[in-house]
């Protein structure tokens, strides 16, 4: 048996916006595709931009990669503002819960001096490279055209701003939230030679002027190594230096860092099975980047886990990148 | 190595979770990391005088907007399960979310790209930040009007096209070309256009006349969504005085930069917020207040204060606020009167008010409305009644800065159009008033530029000769449907069926005889 509520059913004239009927036909439309489908200009121009009068506002010839349609990128996580801001939402209410245990339980400051430093130089200077990686990603925001693409590289911006603050934590969390700690983890991102190679490898991405090119750098090529290595490989390593309970404070990189895979994924696949053309394109940024991306990190690998962690990394990324048709210099083990 | 300093206050350790994981670049030049901070020619000496003008970590902003997008869809799902469109004062109030969807929306979306765009531009990593929380605030705005309309658009026409119509319709040509404007400009005068002159200074005269209205005719999908925005706006606003007060701080040089920017941008907000005025006078049922209420309140007493506040850093209020506060008893109707005649080529229905409203307008402008609107509306009426409805066939002039139509009278002389043209390169350029010429003399450049959709009518770019093809061709509007008269409309119609009530149209006429 169940409750039947008598409701006054009114038929609609039309399901959908005509734009979004015009892609899915005139049927109800989930929230997803009204909130990200065709909603910025397109046309008529009025003025050039000052900054960069070789384009129009909104103009796809700013990367060298093309698309017939830019839509072809969606988002296998469906994410709008609403559904974004949710699912982070939850997430970082498992991590608030580790960082007050942590901090509650004394975890990091009863550690012994000689591991709390190697936090603050070998983990926690990633703050700054989590703060490039924000910067890229706004820059893609802002000059990628559809709804589809733009609106994940923000969400994947302030993902990287809020990334960059729970490792500023740490460090707030060993020095008593007196800001030492901090102080003397970017002593070392800009003096300690082991962090060099990767400060001058995010400096070189903050000039890259295609944001495609600069998605797949950041996102997929320097990501693709640097996620694996320090919060798997990495991960493992301080575990075996008395730091487990660290463990607990990165726990939210990893369940990032395993769901933007799913977006990164399915946008590289759709640009390389556009055509050859993007395919070669693509080729030619990883022959350029995955080098550097892999040299900018082995002095932390060498540092800690060893560099057949570091190379490890490599070939999985490379499996990952041949399935798109794309090689890289990894070597399977 | 629990430390002996001090701990952190809140703003330093905001500080420590921002602008600190920025860092003095070595293997890049900084002015190639950021090549868009100088062309303005403001002059910043210290960007660590920066005041970050709110303190949200990204952890309490998920926090904070999930529990707000919650409770916000929670309503849009109610409002849709029991068809609230059904319980607004009237079919008549839905023009204002048509004219809201298509002329407002599509400017979330672009504030979005432009706040991304200066959230990398900057140098200063807590500007940046603040930047980047405004972006993704905007495109939440620009995705969220879709969801609060959605409905309407499944119960009402001209909702159906809103980013199409405005790269292309004449009248949406004025918010288009203004964000257009707006981003297309160096990172400091895209925040002191956006931020400051429209966020900070103006942002109430698009709020009240929407928001309220929506809450004074029955819409809780659209007034929802103004109570969510709320607190997203007043940072939005926190950030508009901080930009202000920040450059006008760093160099003595930025001073007349900045005062010609509050000029254009303060101009360029009220010829756009004309279109607001005639929603806030005519498409609403229940009325909230009159517009020229609303600009004493809103324009005239609070920026009035904020540019005395000002004053000390050598900014004078903007340089035509005369002209804008003479305007506030005849905008809006001067506004209404041509979309009325010009309904052949819109989304949205016009009509002649009714005798009660022309009686609330008599007494909200008591010096001007039956001097010389009443009569005119009065006449249209009457034609009207006798079969001939008012339309006017040949397209208007546009000003070539605003983009409004040349409608506009001359301070003090409500009866003489105001008009300016100039010659720039061998052609003639036409003004709707001596501000939008002072903008045009500074950077012809850049105006010379626009897409003026008479003209690209006229000159045949838009998919046909004659307006009705173009209308409904190249507009996506459907001619018969979502244009023309309100009365005897299809929206009319199935307003009535909803109320249980049949369309009679010599019933409705003698109403508008009684108008």
């Amino acid at each position: 048996m169940s409750i039947e509520i008598k409701t006054n059913s009114v038929e609609p004239i039309r399901q959908t916006y005509g734009h979004i009927a015009r892609r899915f036909g005139d049927k109800p439309a989930t929230r997803y595709q009204e909130a990200s489908y065709d909603l910025e200009a397109k046309t008529n121009f009025h003025y050039r931009p000052q900054w960069d009068s070789r384009y129009e506002l909104n103009d796809d010839r700013r990367t060298a990669i093309r698309m017939a349609d830019w839509y072809a990128v969606s988002d296998p996580r469906q994410f709008y503002y609403g559904a974004y801001v949710g699912n982070r939402a939850k997430m970082q209410e498992a991590a608030e819960t580790s960082f007050s245990f942590c901090d509650k339980r004394n975890l990091l400051t009863r550690l012994p001096e000689e591991t709390q430093k190697q936090l603050l130089r070998l983990l926690v200077p990633l703050r700054h490279v989590e703060l490039g990686a924000n910067m890229n990603n706004a820059k893609i925001a802002g000059e990628a055209t559809a709804t589809t693409v733009s609106q994940m590289h923000i969400y994947t911006g302030m993902d990287r701003l809020g990334i960059g603050q729970y490792l500023s934590r740490i460090a707030l969390m060993i020095d008593g939230s007196t800001g030492a700690a901090l102080d003397e983890s970017k002593g070392y991102w800009m003096d300690d030679e082991l962090w060099q190679p990767m400060r001058k490898l995010v400096e070189d991405t903050l000039v890259v002027d295609d944001w495609f090119e600069l998605t797949l750098v950041q996102n997929i090529l320097i990501d693709g190594l640097m996620y694996n290595l320090v919060y798997h490989k990495m991960d493992a390593w301080f575990e075996s230096q008395g730091a487990e309970d660290v463990s607990m404070l990165t726990e939210f990189m990893r369940d990032w860092y395993k769901e933007s895979l799913r977006w990164t994924n399915a946008m590289i696949k759709a640009v390389a099975g556009e055509s050859d053309a993007n395919l070669e394109m693509l080729q030619k940024w990883t022959d350029h980047w995955e080098p550097q991306a892999y040299n900018a990190l082995k002095p932390l690998a060498e540092a800690s886990v060893g560099v057949e962690a570091l190379d490890e990394a490599r070939a999985e990324l490379s499996t990952r990148l041949k399935k798109f048709g794309l090689q890289s210099q990894g070597v399977s083990a | 190595m629990v430390s002996k300093n001090k701990k952190l206050n809140l703003k330093d350790k905001y500080q420590y979770l921002t602008r600190d994981m920025a860092w003095e670049p070595t293997y890049q030049k900084k002015k190639d990391i950021f090549p868009d901070e100088d062309f303005e020619g403001i002059k910043i000496t210290d960007w660590s005088q920066w005041e970050d003008p709110f303190r949200l970590t990204m952890d309490a902003y998920w926090k904070y907007q999930a529990e707000k997008e919650k409770k916000l869809y929670a309503i849009f799902d109610a409002f849709a399960q029991n068809n609230g469109h059904q319980n607004i004062s009237d079919a008549r109030y839905v023009n204002a979310l048509k004219l809201f969807l298509t002329g407002v929306s599509p400017l979330e979306h672009a504030a979005f790209q432009g706040y991304s765009k200066v959230g990398r531009q900057f140098s200063g990593a807590g500007a940046r930040v603040a930047c980047q929380m405004q972006a993704i605030d905007e495109l939440r705005h620009s995705q969220t009007q879709q969801h609060a309309m959605s409905h309407y658009n499944k119960h009402f026409n001209g909702l159906h096209d809103a980013a199409h119509m405005h790269d292309r319709v004449w009248f949406l040509s004025v918010p288009k070309s203004f964000f257009d404007d707006a981003r297309t400009a160096g990172p400091f005068e895209f925040l002191t256009a956006i931020s400051f002159s429209f966020e900070y200074v103006l942002t109430n005269l698009l709020f009240v006349p929407f928001m309220s209205g929506a809450a004074y005719n029955g819409d809780m999908a659209t007034v929802t969504f103004g109570f969510s925005a709320q607190s997203d706006e007043a940072r939005h606003m926190t950030l508009g005085l901080e930009v202000i007060k920040f450059i006008l701080e760093q160099h003595e040089d930025n001073v007349p930069i900045v005062q010609r920017w509050i000029d254009k941008w303060f101009w360029r907000g009220f010829r756009l917020l004309s279109l607001v005025s005639m929603m806030m006078d005519y498409m609403l049922p229940n009325k909230v207040m009159s517009w020229s209420e609303a600009w004493e309140v809103y324009y005239e007493q609070n920026g009035g204060a904020l540019f005395k506040d000002l004053e000390r850093y050598g900014i004078r209020p903007p340089k035509y606020q005369d002209v804008a506060n003479d305007a506030k008893h005849h905008l809006s109707h001067q506004l209404w009167s041509t979309f009325y005649q010009y309904s052949q080529a819109t989304n949205f229905h016009t009509w002649i008010p009714g005798k009660e409203e022309m009686d609330w307008m008599s007494e909200k402008y008591p010096d001007t409305f039956d001097k010389y609107y009443r009569p005119r509306y009065e006449y249209w009426a009457k034609e009207h009644a006798e079969g001939r409805r008012f339309y006017n066939n040949t397209l208007p002039q546009l000003c070539q800065v605003c983009q409004v139509p040349t409608l506009f009278t001359e301070m003090g002389e409500p009866t003489r159009l105001s008009h300016r043209q100039m010659k720039y390169e061998g052609e003639r350029y036409h003004f709707c008033s001596e501000a939008c010429c002072d903008i045009f003399k500074h950077e012809p450049e850049k105006y010379i530029q626009a897409w003026l959709p008479v003209h690209q009518i006229y000159q045949g770019n838009c998919e046909g000769g004659d307006v009705e093809t173009v209308v409904q061709k190249y507009y996506h509007i459907e001619v018969g449907v979502d244009n023309f008269e309100y009365i005897g409309s299809p929206d009319h119609k199935h307003w009535l069926s909803i109320k249980g009530k049949s369309f009679d149209s010599k019933a409705e006429k003698s109403e508008q005889d009684a108008a």
